[in-house]
């Protein structure tokens, strides 16, 4: 019988291991970025570096029962009776539920605590700007002054006082004891600067979408989703993304962000109205000598028939002014083998668009394709910049 | 803590000791160690200090630092099943805390010493995981971490797999006795120098050859068998020696810690009765009173919709000890109850009883409608319903859930299937179906061990399906 108090100072195992979890969810989040990528959790971060995200992959799986389908024993207040509800089963996606009487084992994958910007690496590893152009813009530098030397005169303002002291206990060293004190003009130090010339380049996003009737909740976020990517991986190309916001049924307006994702309404849809605008917008504000430019489109497909013609000449009309010009075609949610082959504007495009090579038509289904339209926009493909 | 608190605990520690012996209560000697919270978690994580190196251990610790680091849960104390056992303490702990943790620890570890499913238990385990250690990360370093990690991925996935009565085959088995006394010469490194008369072992070597040859066919005797980890280890056509001894020693660490999966309630029931009963012997201030009164009313308080194991075992040894104690005319009369007997009873229940027995023996009705416990289930996919109250059902319910600690009951029926060295498994259905998403990844995890196309016979919607998974795709039929 004894009481003990050892040094445990040394002992690191869970410390150790803690990493080896960590790497695993690194790995596991390396495979899942298609689920990741249109996560609400990061589309709608609002700001946050970091978010929780479900792992499936770090599940340990065991032959288990079904939590569902089994019977389960619970311990009541004295006053339970048969027929009572205890609890109610959370939707998967509807965030945590009640968190009562065993639902748990349910619901028990991992989440995952992940940094944006880490994901955003992850994610943009593989992307890259197809047809970047050095615009006209390069001619418009702009001048930053770079503290980066270090001299024995200067602005007293510049003065380093951390190198300074430094210097004064060095020499005090030399001429016999480390200390600090006694200062002189030859212990200080001051930061200098250069100015360096800095050429900038600029890219406008043009987002364009469809918000007529047909457009639901998950289209939109569908939509929500591929900007944020889209407008991140800009910013991390080009030195000022401007963005031009653009809604449209059967006409278009510009908008501003938040009206662009949440604003619904109703009636048909006349592509043209939007492709007309973003060309005269392009026009008066982003001469494509200086800009590059990015228009997007997002859309259900449902195009007036009679405005077809009108918006296949109008996009090839942008095509030429444009780097790239990518429109999404969002299915009904979990339809992913359904496509529709007449009317629909993305086999449209396909067939009857003079200038294919700078645009690209995805479709998308499920949150999962997000990712791959990412990808299939970003693509790696000719980077050579055509005559 | 101070070295005067440390004196304290250390007078505590006797008084409790000497308590406890009074009660009858009879652990084994315990070494108290008193620890900073992330050596507390971690061995709470591991379950035993020391242990080999692995992603999940790392991942319960980070959950649980996590907790406690954000004030949502302590654990107040860990205890380890040796001999001599081992308690620690968290070095933040109250005086009175600690105090009645050290009592409720010797309750545990009187527990450990006494009760029959943990008389094969072994009590130097924690040198046993160690060794484990050593020999898991030379592995790491011969062959990979990563390779190590996947290898152990697979194995923790049927880790509950193993036969609780393991022992009595390893008893039985007269080839392995042979093995063995053909070994035992051996057993030192310098032993052989003891008989360096060649022809001697050469004659027990020949003794024992023709059995050996025999042994080749025994496996498929054996089946069905219920220790899937054995049974991969021994024949998969796959693994190799490094793997088959990873898996021995998972076996190990599970056939350890299997008596105390057993027998959790109980377990904790009767710490929770002694902590309660010696600190009431103790000399509390008046202020400790009430503190200690708080924490007991915290460990075994009932939670709401759950079941509270500490709480359950607690108020089933109470119930023995006055059932015994004062019976009704009743239980004279059909039993032969004389009563004054509560004491004996409860020491017998605590010795051969596992949680199983123990709710079906001593569950009663009085017990069930005082607890208000009741079944619930699913109901139209949406809202978890109480279904059921009357008490048999409920008993029933709660003994089913236990049995093979809450894990399907899943046997290797063919080592040999199609005549093709597939593997065959078969889930026992009793009435609730697997998780086929986990069972599925499970069982692709059971294909990476036996290296060839494995199957699981199970019944979904009532009827018998099995899942085939050949390595590249799952199917069923």
């Amino acid at each position: 019988m004894s009481i003990q108090r050892n040094d445990w100072s040394l002992q690191r195992k869970g410390i150790i291991d803690q990493e080896r979890h960590k790497d695993r969810v690194k790995e596991a989040i390396r495979k899942n970025l298609g689920s990741i990528v249109s996560n609400e959790a990061i589309i709608l971060s609002d700001g946050k570096r970091t978010v929780k995200v479900p792992i499936r992959a770090l599940d340990e799986y065991k032959f288990r029962f079904n939590h569902q389908k089994g019977k389960h024993v619970g311990q009541g207040d004295g006053k339970t009776r048969v027929g009572d509800v205890i609890a109610r089963e959370s939707r998967p996606g509807s965030g945590s539920g009640s968190g009562q009487a065993g639902q748990d084992a349910g619901a028990d994958y991992y989440e995952a605590e992940v940094n944006i910007d880490e994901i955003a690496a992850l994610i943009f590893e593989d992307l890259q700007l197809p047809y970047l152009q050095e615009k006209a813009k390069k001619a418009v530098q702009s001048r930053k002054t770079q503290f980066n030397e270090i001299r024995r005169t200067g602005v007293i303002a510049n003065l380093d006082k951390r190198r300074m002291i430094l210097e004064n206990i060095r020499r005090n060293a030399r001429e016999g004891k480390a200390r600090f004190g006694d200062i002189k003009k030859e212990d200080l130090r001051f930061k200098t600067w250069e100015e360096v010339m800095r050429y900038e380049s600029n890219a406008v996003v043009i987002a364009m979408i469809d918000v007529s009737g047909s457009m639901g909740e998950f289209k939109k976020y569908i939509a929500r989703s591929f900007y944020f990517w889209m407008v991140r991986f800009l910013r991390t190309k080009y030195d000022n993304v401007d963005i031009v916001f653009i809604s449209h049924h059967t006409e278009a307006k510009e908008v501003t962000e938040e009206q662009f994702f949440t604003q619904g309404e109703s009636g048909g849809t006349v592509v043209s109205s939007a492709y007309q605008l973003a060309l005269d917008i392009i026009k008066q504000r982003y001469r494509p000598a200086d800009w590059n430019i990015y228009p997007f489109h997002f859309s259900d497909g449902d195009n007036y028939y009679s405005d077809n013609e009108e918006a296949v000449k109008l996009a090839d009309e942008l095509i030429a002014t444009c780097n790239l010009f990518g429109y999404g075609e969002i299915g009904e949610e979990g339809s992913s083998s359904y496509r529709r082959s007449s009317g629909a504007l993305l086999s449209i495009f396909s067939d009857r668009l003079q200038n294919k090579d700078r645009f690209v038509g995805v479709r998308i289904d499920d949150k999962e394709d997000v990712y791959p339209a990412l990808k299939q926009f970003f693509g790696r493909r000719g980077v050579e910049t055509p005559a | 803590m101070e070295d005067r608190e440390i004196k304290e605990l250390e007078k505590a520690v006797e008084q409790i000791w000497e308590v406890a012996l009074r009660f009858g209560l009879d652990p084994y000697p315990t070494n108290f160690e008193i620890v900073p919270a992330t050596v507390m978690y971690e061995v709470g994580s591991y379950a035993l200090p020391g242990r080999y190196s692995h992603w999940t251990f790392g991942k319960a610790y980070h959950r649980m630092k996590t907790m406690y680091d954000f004030g949502l849960s302590k654990i107040y104390e860990v205890v380890i099943n040796t001999n001599p056992a081992y308690g620690f303490l968290l070095e933040t702990n109250s005086p009175i805390q600690n105090k009645m943790v050290i009592a409720h620890v010797l309750g545990h570890v009187d527990f450990f010493k006494n009760n029959t499913y943990f008389s094969k238990t072994n009590r130097r385990m924690v040198e046993s995981v160690s060794t484990h250690a050593q020999r898991m990360m030379e592995y790491e370093f011969k062959h990979g971490r990563k390779t190590v990690e996947r290898f152990l991925d697979s194995v923790l996935a049927i880790e509950e797999h193993i036969d609780p009565y393991f022992f009595i085959k390893r008893e039985i088995s007269v080839d392995e006795a042979k093995r063995r006394a053909e070994l035992r010469p051996r057993d030192g490194r310098y032993d052989d120098l003891w008989h360096l008369d060649k022809a001697e072992r050469e004659a027990r070597a020949a003794a024992a050859s023709p059995a050996s040859t025999e042994e080749k066919e025994r496996p498929r005797e054996r089946l069905p068998e219920k220790d899937l980890l054995f049974y991969i280890m021994k024949n998969s056509p796959s693994l190799a020696p490094w793997q088959r001894d990873a898996i021995a020693m998972v076996h190990e660490e599970m056939e350890y810690f299997v008596p105390q999966m057993q027998t959790k309630i109980m377990n904790e029931g009767w710490a929770s009765i002694w902590h309660a009963r010696i600190m009431r012997e103790l000399d509390l201030s008046d202020n400790e009173h009430i503190e200690f009164a708080n924490l007991h009313s915290g460990v075994v308080s009932p939670q709401k919709g759950q079941l509270n194991p500490y709480y359950l075992g607690y108020k089933i040894f109470e119930d023995i000890e006055r059932r015994w104690n004062e019976p009704s005319q009743e239980e004279t009369e059909k039993f032969g109850r004389v009563g004054n007997e509560g004491r004996e009873k409860m020491f017998e229940v605590r010795e051969l009883e596992n949680d199983v027995s123990f709710l079906r023996n001593y569950l009663t009705e009085e017990l069930c409608e005082e607890l208000d416990l009741f079944v619930f289930e699913l109901v139209e996919e949406e809202e978890w319903t109480i279904t059921e109250k009357r008490w048999e059902k409920v008993r029933d319910q709660l003994v089913s859930n236990m049995t093979n600690f809450g894990f399907p009951y899943l046997e290797v029926v063919d080592g040999d299937y199609n005549g093709n060295r597939e593997l065959y498994l078969k889930h026992r259905y009793e009435g609730t179906e697997l998780d086929l998403r986990y069972g599925r990844k499970a069982l692709e995890h059971v294909h990476m061990l036996w290296g060839r196309p494995v199957h699981l016979e199970t019944v979904i919607d009532e009827e018998t399906t099995v899942l085939h998974f050949n390595g590249d795709e799952h199917a069923e039929d």
